[in-house]
C-alpha cells in the first residue's frame, strides 16, 4: 500500500485492474485503492508480471503493506521465487518486492478466474489444503523457493474462518458517504499540519511583484489562442516556480532522516480545494520543462480530476514543492504551512491594482503578493529571498516562460 | 441547430454549470446574481463553464466578453445576442 502523502495510515483495495499473470509495464495502472482523497489509481514502476495479488478487494491495510507480488523482466520465470529482493528505494512504492509476509484468503463468494499458474506444495500440506477446504492459489508459500507448506495453509485457512462472519467483504465496500469522507480528510490534514508544525522550523518570506507585463502579455496572447486553449495566470505562477527553482534546487525536495533529498525533477503540487471541504495537492510532473499550454490542460485535468476523486498515486506521492493560491477569495496574502516531507511552499494572493511606483512615476499597476515557507533545516533565508526574487523576474518576460 | 430560445439557451447555461458542479441544484440558482457569489466557483471552474458552452452551443467567446457570463440572465442574455449575429 503506498504512501499517497504524510498524512495517508491506510487505504482500502477498491479493485485489481491486472490479475496474476498479467505483463505490465512501468506506468500501468494496476489497482484501484480508496483513500480519504477518493479513489487513487495505483501506477506501477517497474515492468514485469504479476505473480500473485495478496490483498484482496474490500481489505483495508496499513502503508506499507505489501499488495502483490511481481516479477521483475529480468527475473527467472516459472514458480521459483527469489530468496531476497531488495527493497524499492522510494516510500511511495506500491509493490514491495521484499518477501511477502501476509497470507491473503480469498474472501467468501464467486471465485475470481485466474490464470493457472505452477504451485509448489508439499504433499502434507496438499493434504491439509483439501481437508480444510482452502484454495491453494490462494496460498502464499514461504518454504523454500516460495513452497507452500502445512503452515501456510492452516494460516491461510485460519484467516479465511476469520474473514468469514463479514460476509459482505466479498464485493467491495460501497464508496464512503461524502461526509465520512470530508471527516476523514479533516483527521489526515489535521495529523499533517500537526506534524508540519511540530517537525518544521519554518521561515517566512514575502515580496509584492509588478504582474502588468504577465497580465498584458496574457491577454494578447489569449486573444490569439482559440477558447479550448486560452491560459490562466495560474499557469504562469505555476511555471515560473518551477524555473526559479533551477536557481534554488534545496527548495525543492524531500526532508527525510534528518537530511535533504533532492527531488528527482520539479513536481509541483497545486493545492486544490475540494467542494464539499477538504484540500489536495497533487502534483504536475517536471514543470520547469513542459510548455504553458500543456501545463494549462494537465493542470485542468488535475482539477477536474481531483474534484471528481480519481488522482493517480504518482500525483500524490510525487510533489516536490506545493503551490497553493488562494487570491481567487481576495486573500491578499498567504502565509501556507509546509506539506511534510517536502521543505518549501509557495503562495499566491490576489492581484489587485494599487498605487505603484514606475520609472520615478506614481502609477495604477495590478500587483500581486508572492510568499516562501521554507524548511529552515533545509535552506536560509537569503536563498529563499532569491527564490522569491527569481520567480518575479521570470514574471516580468512572460513571453520567455 | 434547432431553434434558439431564451428557455433552451437557459438549460444550456445550467447543464453547463451542473456538469462542472454535480452538487448544483437548478432551483436554486438565483437569476440575477453573479454564479461566484452564490456557487463555489473557481477560476479552473469559470473556464470549464465557458468549455462546456462552447462546446453545446458552437459559440466562440473572446476571453473581454467572459465577465459578461457571470450570472444566469447576463449569460442567457450575451449568448442570445451572440447566436443572433452569428
Amino acid at each position: 500500500m503506498p504512501s499517497l502523502g504524510a498524512d495517508m495510515e491506510a487505504g482500502t483495495l477498491v479493485e485489481w485492474l491486472k490479475h496474476p499473470g498479467d505483463v505490465i509495464k512501468r506506468g500501468d495502472i494496476i489497482a484501484i485503492v480508496d483513500t480519504q482523497k477518493g479513489a487513487i489509481e495505483i501506477e506501477v514502476f517497474e515492468d514485469g508480471l504479476i505473480e500473485h495479488v495478496i490483498v484482496q478487494p474490500g481489505q483495508q491495510v496499513p502503508v506499507g503493506t505489501v499488495l502483490a507480488r511481481i516479477r521483475g523482466e529480468r527475473e527467472p520465470v516459472v514458480s521459483v521465487v527469489p530468496e531476497t529482493r531488495a527493497p524499492l528505494p522510494t516510500p511511495a512504492a506500491v509493490v514491495a518486492r521484499a518477501p511477502a509476509v501476509a497470507i491473503a484468503a480469498q474472501p467468501p463468494g464467486p471465485a475470481r478466474p485466474e490464470p493457472r499458474r505452477r504451485l509448489r506444495v508439499s504433499p502434507i500440506a496438499r493434504k491439509v489444503a483439501a481437508d480444510l477446504s482452502v484454495d491453494l492459489a490462494q496460498v502464499h508459500g514461504t518454504g523454500p523457493q516460495g513452497a507452500i507448506t502445512r503452515g501456510d495453509v492452516e494460516r491461510a485457512a485460519a484467516a479465511l474462518k476469520a474473514a468469514a462472519p463479514a460476509a459482505v467483504a466479498a464485493v467491495p465496500p460501497p464508496a464512503p458517504a461524502p461526509a465520512a469522507r470530508a471527516a476523514a480528510m479533516r483527521t489526515a490534514i489535521a495529523a499533517a499540519m500537526a506534524r508540519a508544525k511540530r517537525e518544521i522550523p519554518h521561515y517566512y518570506l514575502s515580496t509584492t511583484i509588478d504582474m502588468h507585463a504577465a497580465l498584458e502579455w496574457l491577454r494578447a496572447e489569449n486573444e490569439r489562442r482559440p477558447m479550448p486553449e486560452r491560459l490562466l495566470a495560474i499557469v504562469l505562477l505555476i511555471k515560473a516556480v518551477g524555473l526559479a527553482l533551477r536557481v534554488v534546487p534545496e527548495l525543492n525536495g524531500h526532508w527525510v532522516d534528518g537530511a535533504f533529498r533532492p527531488g528527482a525533477g520539479m513536481h509541483v503540487g497545486c493545492a486544490i480545494s475540494l467542494r464539499g471541504g477538504g484540500l489536495v495537492a497533487p502534483a504536475i510532473h517536471d514543470v520547469d520543462r513542459k510548455d504553458l499550454g500543456t501545463l494549462m490542460r494537465e493542470m485542468r485535468d488535475l482539477v477536474n480530476r481531483a474534484r471528481a476523486g480519481s488522482l493517480k498515486s504518482s500525483e500524490l506521492s510525487d510533489p516536490t514543492i506545493t503551490v497553493t493560491n488562494l487570491g481567487e477569495q481576495g486573500v491578499e496574502a498567504t502565509f501556507g504551512i509546509i506539506y511534510p516531507p517536502q521543505v518549501a511552499l509557495v503562495g499566491f494572493g490576489t492581484v489587485r491594482e494599487r498605487p505603484w511606483a514606475v520609472h520615478g512615476r506614481v502609477e495604477p499597476r495590478r500587483l500581486m503578493t508572492a510568499t516562501l515557507s521554507a524548511d529552515h533545516r533545509a535552506s536560509d533565508g537569503h536563498r529563499g529571498g532569491l527564490l522569491l526574487a527569481a520567480i518575479d523576474r521570470l514574471l516580468q518576460t512572460p513571453e520567455q516562460l | 441547430m434547432s431553434a434558439i430560445t431564451p428557455d433552451n439557451l437557459k438549460d444550456a447555461v445550467v447543464r453547463a454549470l451542473t456538469s462542472i458542479a454535480p452538487e448544483i441544484n437548478p432551483a436554486m440558482i438565483q437569476p440575477g446574481v453573479s454564479f461566484r457569489e452564490q456557487l463555489d466557483l473557481d477560476s479552473v471552474d469559470f473556464l470549464n463553464f465557458v468549455l462546456a458552452l462552447h462546446d453545446a452551443l458552437d459559440v466562440d467567446i473572446p476571453e473581454a466578453d467572459y465577465p459578461k457570463l457571470t450570472s444566469l440572465d447576463s449569460a442567457v442574455a450575451y449568448l442570445a445576442a451572440a447566436s443572433r449575429s452569428s
